[in-house]
């Protein structure tokens, strides 16, 4: 069992309330998921600008040197933001492939998480309450965001096992179910190049859809493909940089409720977590079918 | 009347009041509040009330009814009304999946859409669904009855035994041992017993259903298929 909770935004009204509100949903989330958490941020992009999300072990990791260590190989500005331990580094977009790579040679210590112009990603082990306030998501202001609240089923309760995964930049994945073929759709994607860090089951559904992006299907397309390719139990929320999407295996037995307001499509394991936001007793709230993709796109 | 609000009350505390109900009690009327998707609301109940439930409920509402009359106003997570035993759940809009699973008897009416395995393991009582069902409805179902306004998601009666399934709109499949079985004027007479029941009154044309059953082949056990064992 595992608790999803996703908020795409249609307009400007609630951007500054969108960690506030993601924050709430998770907490209601804790009992199908108290072991771990985590959330993917979509904010204001800068412009040429590229964010590295980085977790240390712990809080005292010095961010701000490696930063300025990377600055000196780069021979360009890094900005640095720590948030308990994970850290934002923001670059130009030029220099963010010879960042990771100098990152992955020069700094093992660290996890790169994610990477995007809009996406900032934070997980760690705990409940998602005392997550959500170590990270402050409260306060996180942006256009859409996609949040889990984990109950190991396929792999350690580690903070790289908690979701969402990302896989490509400002992409990311959550996943409530179990894969039946993730070890064979992992050398699949080996073999095509995509390398997938953890032994869990939903980095394999995230990289498989960040290896079909690649290949020039757009989210809904992608989705649909992993009707086809992928095997097992699944509700998944999938967040890119314009969009939001929403997928269930053909079995269902994951639940899902989705909720739409003029305001916001919003995404819960269960009505419950639905249940505080604003304009809820007005909105269309209906369980999304079985093998039927459901995503919205930014025009 | 008697008012719950459980944006202040304990959910516990409602359905221990609920479990205390005497037979011949006088509180006959409970209308609940802010039930904000919460589970179990509203469950085992039996004493004779009617009980008004204002918004969505989740998980199991109004489980092991028996006597009550319970109504949803909203939608209802997984298990509405499981194991029902005696009188009436209604919810207005969609129910999740699960809805009336082994429910031996009363009527479960469902204002919109019931999703994956409505009336799985029906043991005796009559679902009416005024939307559609989705896939492996009535699973096992052994006694009762699902009438279904709308359509009918795939694998429709797998492996069932005697509950009695009519359909007006598409089937997607029929799941093993389910059979399209003759609509006789007995099944149009009980079939409009059920709708109006249902609160189904006029607009509604039992030609226009399809009645499903069990082919019988499947739930005994053949001498000749001993070697398969």
């Amino acid at each position: 069992m595992c608790g999803i909770a996703g908020l795409f935004l249609k307009d400007e009204q609630h951007s500054q309330a969108l960690g506030r509100m993601l924050s709430e949903m998770l907490t209601v989330l804790s009992d199908r998921g108290p072991d771990s958490a985590g959330f993917a941020v979509y904010g204001q992009p800068q412009a040429a600008k590229v964010k590295l999300t980085l977790r240390a072990r712990d809080e005292a990791y010095d961010f701000a040197d490696l930063g300025g260590r990377l600055a000196a190989h780069l021979g360009s500005e890094v900005e640095v933001r720590t948030r308990a331990t994970h850290a934002i580094l923001t670059l130009a977009e030029d220099d963010a492939a010879a960042a990771e790579v100098w990152l992955r040679a020069n700094a093992p210590e660290v996890n790169l998480f994610a990477s995007g112009r809009a996406m900032e990603l934070y997980k760690e082990v705990g409940l998602p309450a005392s997550v959500s306030a170590r990270f402050d998501l409260p306060t996180m202001a942006g256009s859409h965001a996609v949040g889990h609240t984990r109950m190991a089923t396929e792999s350690a309760v580690t903070t790289a096992g908690a979701h969402p995964f990302s896989t490509g930049p400002d992409q990311c994945l959550v996943h409530n179910g179990s894969l039946s073929n993730h070890c064979a759709i992992r050398r699949n994607l080996q073999k095509e190049g995509v390398g997938v860090e953890t032994e869990n089951d939903s980095e394999v559904a995230a990289a498989y859809l960040t290896w079909q992006m690649g290949r020039g299907m757009n989210l809904g397309e992608a989705l649909e493909a992993s009707l086809r390719d992928l095997d097992g139990f699944y509700t998944f929320v999938v967040g890119t940089e314009q969009g939001f999407g929403v997928l269930r295996d053909p079995i269902a037995c994951k639940p899902a409720v989705l909720a739409e307001t003029e305001a916001y499509v919003a995404f819960g394991s269960e009505y419950r977590a639905l249940a505080g936001l604003p304009g809820i007793e007005s909105a269309r709230v209906w369980e999304p079918e079985p093998a039927t993709v459901y995503f919205w796109e930014r025009g | 009347m008697t008012l719950v609000d459980l944006a202040a009350t304990p959910l516990r505390e409602l359905n221990a009041a609920l479990h205390a109900l005497p037979q011949d009690t006088n509180d006959t009327r409970w209308t609940i509040r802010n039930p904000r998707g919460q589970h179990a609301v509203a469950v085992g109940i039996d004493a004779p009330i009617a009980v008004e439930i204002e918004g969505h409920v989740g998980y199991y509402c109004a489980g092991m009814n028996q006597q009550a009359s319970v109504t949803i106003h909203g939608n209802a997570g997984v298990g509405l009304a499981e194991n029902m035993m005696s009188g009436e759940v209604h919810v207005t809009g969609d129910a999740s999946q699960s809805a009336g699973a082994t429910a031996h008897g009363g009527t479960l009416v469902i204002g919109g859409n019931a999703s994956a395995r409505c009336g799985i393991s029906l043991k005796g009582a009559d679902i009416i669904v005024k939307g559609s069902v989705g896939h492996m409805s009535a699973f096992m179902a052994q006694a009762g009855n699902l009438v279904v306004l709308g359509d009918a998601g795939e694998a429709l009666g797998d492996s069932l035994y005697e509950a009695c399934l009519y359909v007006r709109g598409k089937v997607a499949s029929l799941g093993a041992d389910c059979v399209e079985k003759e609509m006789t004027e007995e099944h149009k007479a009980k079939l409009a017993t059920l709708l109006a029941k249902g609160g189904v009154n006029g607009g509604v044309d039992v030609g226009d259903f399809r009645r499903y059953g069990s082919a019988r082949e499947l739930y005994h056990f053949k001498i000749d298929n001993v070697g398969a064992y």
